[in-house]
């Protein structure tokens, strides 16, 4: 179904990334997403960043619809299908590690609202941190990594998890970010033999596993995801190395 | 002995529903998965000569009732699409959907399908929201009796027609198709539609006009095939608004020789094997042996 809501309220998060909070009357589940309709823009699928009554989300202003929904204050329309995919499943009672890179971290706030989870935020620099203050008062731990030092470990948020796994046990990681890095976290689960969940992208027209546009291996990133286990993804021949446009055509990530 | 083999012509399927086409029918690996998840064929998306990205977003809505769309015939072009076919077809029964905007761009594209290892060519004569194309090709009598005149002279593989709803004269285009050698007709495509956000003022689809498909266009859809299994004495293959076994039969008992699934697939990914086992046993219950026994049954 699609809706027509307006934004209850806009929060900085950081230079260029904002959280849209708006009331949607349907149940939704950590790790899902809706697609935001921006007339006369575009319509992208978004992560809600909130999944209560009062849902959200959160936008890195990188693109044409990214930066028309930057422009909408309080009380601005937007439209709303959804919410889709899968979500975070089978992670009750589990000891989980959360890992966020750049706005991927905001795809991961229900789950860590809901389980408390020890997180990473992984992030190039000090300036593109986001939602740390709001992770802390849900998690014990919380830590932070820039690719150029300037907050945190130095580093990518995979070699500081490596390094939180060999200190601590954990059942289960639950990701989000590019799709570089949870590629190379992916790996470094395999080899650690530690169960993953991973949100995925790509570019989509339905979002209701329809037309097919969003498929990696005959999978649908809408429908069958956005998460998919560890197993699942090593499936994916075209993980991390491909994907497709607008018309189909298969082309190198 | 299997129950649900059928023929659609000269066309042999094991099993009677197809994935219709621009559902989950674009890539290789899309189209393995639905012919391991029970389809008896699938139709590609439909391509065209050259790559397209189709209409820019919304392209989708959904309702209680079914959805809407207004993809615009993306594709990644004929000659691109040669390694999805590779794969497709070491896997089972694959028919090359095309689209053109002439009789003889029509003939070059079914070649090319034909050389993938396309079973059958489904000519799309029906996309209702492409300008140039589709249906605006689809309606006219002559126009269409020339595409498929010039496709069976290309190919050797059968030659279907991909009808529109959006006519007054549905029986006189399935007969120029007849007439012109075509070895099948599928019905439906796609109603003409719209919807209206209220709250902005405009239409929702960037494209304004869209297909509407799902369960609530299947009473148009059987209507249309019953129709055209009175009038014609070629194959119709039943498409639109199923999701289930006693949908299927609605459209076998009006005619179809064989069904086609697009919209249900989006909600079940595992419709065919819902499908096919409700097919199974609604067959024994009632004592038909094959599903060439309850074609057509409704019109005795």
């Amino acid at each position: 179904m699609s809706d027509a809501v307006r934004i209850t309220a806009v929060r900085t998060e950081s230079h260029d990334t904002k959280t849209f909070e708006f009331i949607l009357n349907r149940e939704a589940t950590p790790g899902q997403f809706v697609m935001i309709w921006i007339p006369g823009v575009d319509e992208i699928p978004m992560s809600l960043s909130s999944v209560g009554m009062i849902k959200s989300i959160t936008v890195k202003a990188i693109g044409d619809a990214t930066k028309a929904i930057h422009k909408l204050n309080e009380g601005d329309l937007v439209g709303v299908r959804g919410p889709y995919g899968n979500g975070f499943s089978s992670y009750d009672g589990k000891r989980i590690l959360a890992v966020g890179g750049g706005v991927g971290t905001a795809a991961l706030m229900p789950l860590i609202r809901a389980t408390g989870a020890d997180t990473i935020i992984g992030a190039r620099n000090a300036n593109e941190i986001i939602m740390e203050e709001e992770t802390k008062g849900h998690s014990k731990n919380v830590w932070i990594s820039t690719d150029d030092g300037s907050r945190g470990f130095k580093g990518n948020a995979v070699q500081l998890m490596v390094e939180k796994m060999s200190l601590k046990k954990y059942d289960l990681v639950a990701a989000c970010g590019p799709e570089v890095m949870l590629y190379h976290l992916h790996k470094a689960c395999v080899d650690a033999g530690i169960e993953c969940l991973l949100s995925l992208e790509r570019f989509m027209k339905c979002g209701a596993g329809s037309c097919g546009s969003c498929v990696a291996d005959g999978m649908r990133i809408c429908a069958d995801g956005p998460v998919f286990s560890k197993e699942q993804v090593s499936l994916l021949k075209e993980f991390g190395k491909f994907k497709r446009d607008p018309s189909g055509a298969c082309v190198k990530i | 002995m299997n129950i649900l083999k059928t023929r659609v012509g000269v066309l042999e399927l094991e099993r009677p529903g197809m994935v219709a086409s621009g559902i989950m029918d674009e890539t290789g690996g899309s189209m393995v998965r639905m012919l391991r998840l029970g389809a008896g064929a699938v139709v590609t998306k439909s391509i065209g000569s050259v790559k397209r990205n189709g209409h820019s977003n919304p392209t989708f809505i959904e309702f209680p009732f079914g959805c809407m769309n207004a993809m615009g015939l993306p594709n990644p072009g004929i000659d691109e699409f040669e390694k999805e076919m590779d794969e497709a077809v070491k896997e089972g029964t694959i028919i090359g959907s095309v689209f053109a905007s002439s009789s003889k761009e029509f003939a070059e594209l079914a070649g090319k399908m034909e050389i993938y290892g396309a079973s059958a060519v489904e000519l799309n004569l029906s996309c209702p929201h492409a300008e140039g194309y589709g249906m605006e090709m689809g309606t006219d009598v002559n126009i269409v009796h020339k595409i498929v005149s010039s496709v069976k002279d290309a190919v050797k593989i059968p030659v279907h027609a991909k009808l529109t709803p959006n006519t007054h004269i549905l029986t006189q285009i399935g007969k120029a198709v007849q007439d012109a050698g075509g070895d099948a007709v599928v019905a439906i495509n796609t109603l003409r539609a719209m919807s209206i956000s209220p709250e902005f003022a405009k239409p929702v689809l960037s494209n304004r006009f869209g297909g509407l498909s799902g369960p609530a266009v299947r009473p148009v859809g059987v209507r249309a095939v019953y129709d055209l299994r009175a009038a014609l004495d070629i194959p119709v293959v039943g498409v639109g608004g199923i999701s289930d076994h006693k949908d299927a039969l609605e459209y076998i008992m009006a005619g179809a020789s064989a069904f086609q699934v697009g919209s249900a697939i989006g909600r079940d990914i595992n419709v065919f094997d819902k499908i096919n086992n409700g097919l199974e046993s609604f067959m024994r219950e009632f004592g038909y042996s094959s599903i060439e026994k309850m074609v057509g049954v409704a019109h005795e």
